[in-house]
């Protein structure tokens, strides 16, 4: 009687496993082919995880403050000197390109051209989570649908691109980044418009923290390390003219015909607190690009 | 009801720390596993069911959270779950080198897993640089984590399972 019920037992949990993984398989399927998320099962989890994770980061910024406010003073001394030299740089950079700006509106109004990067408008959020996994580079917001956020909005952490939304719930966005492994984006040189795809790559971001890119045509050999990328008007996911990083090593590749290389990006990923979404979204099929010809200035990346 | 309440307490506590403190805490960018330590242990403190459905919970979470697909982590960590509920007869609760053995298989294991179908496919050949980098480190980070942890969940599950009986005993009565 015993061995009976017993091996009854092993077979209706042998079944549920079974259910279980037709279950997992079909979630798999309509979420690849319907390409649909979660729906009210990112209601739930939102409203159940969102407070929570956004408690502890509360308390972990507080108690980070708290062990900021400790650092010696000459540390900070240190540090305002080093910020009071980066200003006055900065200052003199900006007053020269005020003075291009001048021209450039100038020239733009003779040749009654539109804004090329047109200012995007932006809205704040802050980092809440991470990916649980070491593999790969998400992380969630704290901002979502109820704050007219949708997928496919840009992300961007002081100049740089960070990455996109790829999943909304009401109360929180999921973000992939453009360092995550699986991430890819259409970019250009700004010193030559030549294209280029740049994507993620775990073994050099863990290495020496950089993107590979690869398929830039340059034949001319023009394309420096150190020349700025920024995401290129071909993309149909970025918006255009985001600065993603600056290049820093390039190779011919075995074709002779195309380069790849490393770009280490702006954004510094590890310690990525606030990021501003870009609430414009990439209308594909708009837009018929001008062949700008020359050499475009290279100081345009901030929209 | 109470060991559902109890266990979505532990499942809900474990992520949200493994997805804000663990990711501060990390060592080279790499976090350890707290949801395998608990779709683990409950694995084979109480059975393949039980293994099986906090596997399925928990891999959901994941997935909605920072997955590609819904349902993908929910496959691999029932599976998980399920598998150390086989081990449930070799379980003595006061031993802590089976249960280690168990959990870090488990890990070692998922990892795998997930580089075969996320990277491997992809065409990142390299296996020997992402097991040393990432599977690894991520190994020995989350056996130190589960000296702690393990205790932790062996002593709530105790605690369960004395109640359990008792109100059983109260039913009989």
């Amino acid at each position: 009687m015993k061995k009976y019920r017993n091996k009854k037992k092993r077979l209706s949990t042998k079944y549920m496993l079974l259910i279980m993984t037709i279950v997992c398989i079909t979630l798999i399927f309509t979420s690849l082919t319907l390409n649909i998320s979660g729906g009210p099962l990112n209601t739930v989890a939102g409203y159940i995880f969102v407070p929570m994770q956004k408690g502890i980061n509360t308390a972990g910024q507080w108690i980070s403050d708290k062990t900021n406010d400790f650092k010696t003073l000459a540390q900070v001394q240190e540090e305002n000197q080093k910020l009071k030299e980066q200003n006055d740089e900065l200052t003199s950079q900006l007053n020269t390109i005020k003075l291009e700006k001048y021209d450039l509106d100038n020239l733009r109004e003779l040749l009654d051209l539109d804004e090329k990067y047109p200012s995007y408008q932006k809205v704040a959020a802050s980092v809440i989570a991470k990916d649980t996994g070491n593999w790969f580079s998400v992380f969630t917001i704290d901002k979502g649908s109820k704050d007219g956020l949708k997928k496919g909005m840009n992300i961007m952490a002081g100049s740089g691109l960070v990455g996109i939304i790829t999943d909304v719930g009401p109360n929180y966005a999921k973000v992939r980044s453009i360092i995550d492994d699986s991430a890819n984006v259409s970019a250009m040189v700004t010193t030559t418009e030549d294209n280029m795809n740049v994507s993620g790559n775990l073994q050099t971001m863990n290495s020496d923290q950089a993107i590979t890119f690869s398929e830039l045509r340059d034949s001319e050999d023009k394309v420096q390390i150190g020349d700025p990328v920024v995401t290129s008007y071909v993309s149909d996911q970025y918006q255009q003219g985001i600065l993603i990083g600056y290049i820093a090593s390039i190779e011919s590749d075995s074709n002779k015909l195309t380069k790849s290389g490393t770009i280490t990006p702006v954004v510094d990923f590890e310690h990525m607190e606030n990021v501003l979404v870009i609430l414009d979204t990439k209308e594909t099929g708009d837009s018929t690009q001008t062949e700008s010809s020359g050499d475009s200035s290279t100081q345009t990346t901030e929209q | 009801m109470l060991r559902k309440v109890v266990l979505f307490i532990i499942i809900a506590i474990c992520f949200v720390l493994q997805s804000t403190v663990f990711q501060a805490l990390s060592f080279a960018n790499i976090a350890p596993n707290l949801m395998i330590i608990v779709v683990s242990s409950f694995g084979f403190m109480r059975g393949r069911k039980e293994g099986m459905f906090i596997g399925f919970f928990c891999g959901l979470l994941i997935d909605i959270f920072c997955g590609f697909y819904l349902g993908v982590y929910a496959l691999l960590y029932m599976y998980i779950g399920y598998c150390n509920g086989i081990f449930q007869k070799r379980f003595y609760p006061d031993d802590i080198k089976f249960p280690m053995l168990l959990i870090g298989a488990s890990d070692i294991l998922c990892n795998l897993a997930i580089y075969f179908i996320m990277f491997l496919f992809r065409g990142r050949f390299d296996f020997l640089y992402y097991g040393r980098s990432v599977i690894l480190p991520e190994f020995v980070y989350t056996m130190v984590i589960t000296i702690f942890l393990y205790y932790i969940l062996q002593k709530i599950n105790q605690k369960l399972e004395i109640s359990e009986k008792r109100r059983a005993k109260k039913f009989d009565l």
